[in-house]
């Protein structure tokens, strides 16, 4: 049961990534993407990060794809439709793609590489989701070992903030 | 645990995305295409935290916060750039271009 719907969501991030790419209108580009990042996010309740699906609904889902969707809104595209596909790079990114999917696939398929038998981590991740709940568990890492990195993280965002209104104003 | 499946996902995603920057002109999908490539990254950190511990959830906690404030100013340079040509297609602002 778990395999299934996990191949769900794989067919169904993998069908909304190729979506994203080939669908003319930005606005279906967007929606593709939404797709792909539900899926994504139930990969990630299977994959024991409960807190990360969540988060992954509600900030990229939701925030960051509406902000596009403003955007798109904002300059009123998604009328007429112009060609834009680079035809001479079209050939290389296949060769290149499909070499590289080869070989993946060329690595998975060549037999069990044991990484599921050694999942340690595994382990520890249920420990600490019992002991202190989806968001502790991440939480309590955040703020002791990667506190530094939290608060610079804040800093960007105030960074990020600021160039933006910068950017985005008329007479800057 | 499905972590070699998991990594298949992932290298695939990545590849779609970069395929897509290559591929397409419109500043936007680029862009969303970009966003892609980040969600890959994501994948793989959460597959291998079942490895290594949780300290790679960690990290995609902080990939989202990059990407949000990415995608704030790339929008912002995109709005700026469609106020001066009037277009999203990238063909047209080469001035950086070698």
């Amino acid at each position: 049961m778990e395999a299934f719907i996990f191949y769900a969501f794989f067919a169904m991030a993998i069908g909304g990534a190729i979506g994203v790419v080939i669908s003319k209108s930005p606005v279906g580009s967007l929606l593709f993407m939404v797709t792909t990042l539900f899926a994504i996010s139930g990969e990630f309740v299977l994959l024991e990060a409960h807190f990360l699906a969540a988060v992954q609904v509600i900030v990229y889902a939701g925030a960051i794809m509406v902000l596009f969707m403003f955007v798109i809104m904002l300059l009123n595209l998604g009328h007429e439709y112009q060609q834009d596909l680079r035809i001479g790079v079209m050939s290389i990114g296949w060769i290149a793609a499909v070499s590289v999917m080869a070989g993946v696939l060329g690595w998975r398929l060549r037999g069990d590489s044991g990484l599921s038998a050694s999942a340690t981590g595994a382990m520890e991740i249920q420990a600490a989701l019992e002991q202190y709940g989806a968001v502790g568990a991440i939480a309590r890492p955040l703020y002791t070992t990667y506190v530094v990195p939290f608060e610079i993280t804040g800093i960007l965002l105030l960074v990020a903030i600021v160039g933006a209104l910068v950017l985005a104003k008329r007479n800057a | 645990m499905m972590i070699e499946q998991t990594l298949v996902l992932s290298a695939a995603l990545f590849i779609i995305g970069t395929f897509g920057v290559l591929v397409r002109r419109n500043a936007i999908i680029m862009f969303l295409c970009i966003e892609l490539q980040l969600n890959a990254v994501n994948v793989a950190f959460v597959a291998f935290s079942n490895l290594v511990g949780i300290d790679g959830q960690v990290f995609v906690f902080f990939v989202m916060t990059v990407a949000a404030a990415e995608a704030a100013v790339g929008l912002a340079i995109i709005i700026s750039i469609f106020r001066h040509y009037q277009t999203v297609d990238v063909d047209n602002f080469n001035l950086l271009k070698w």
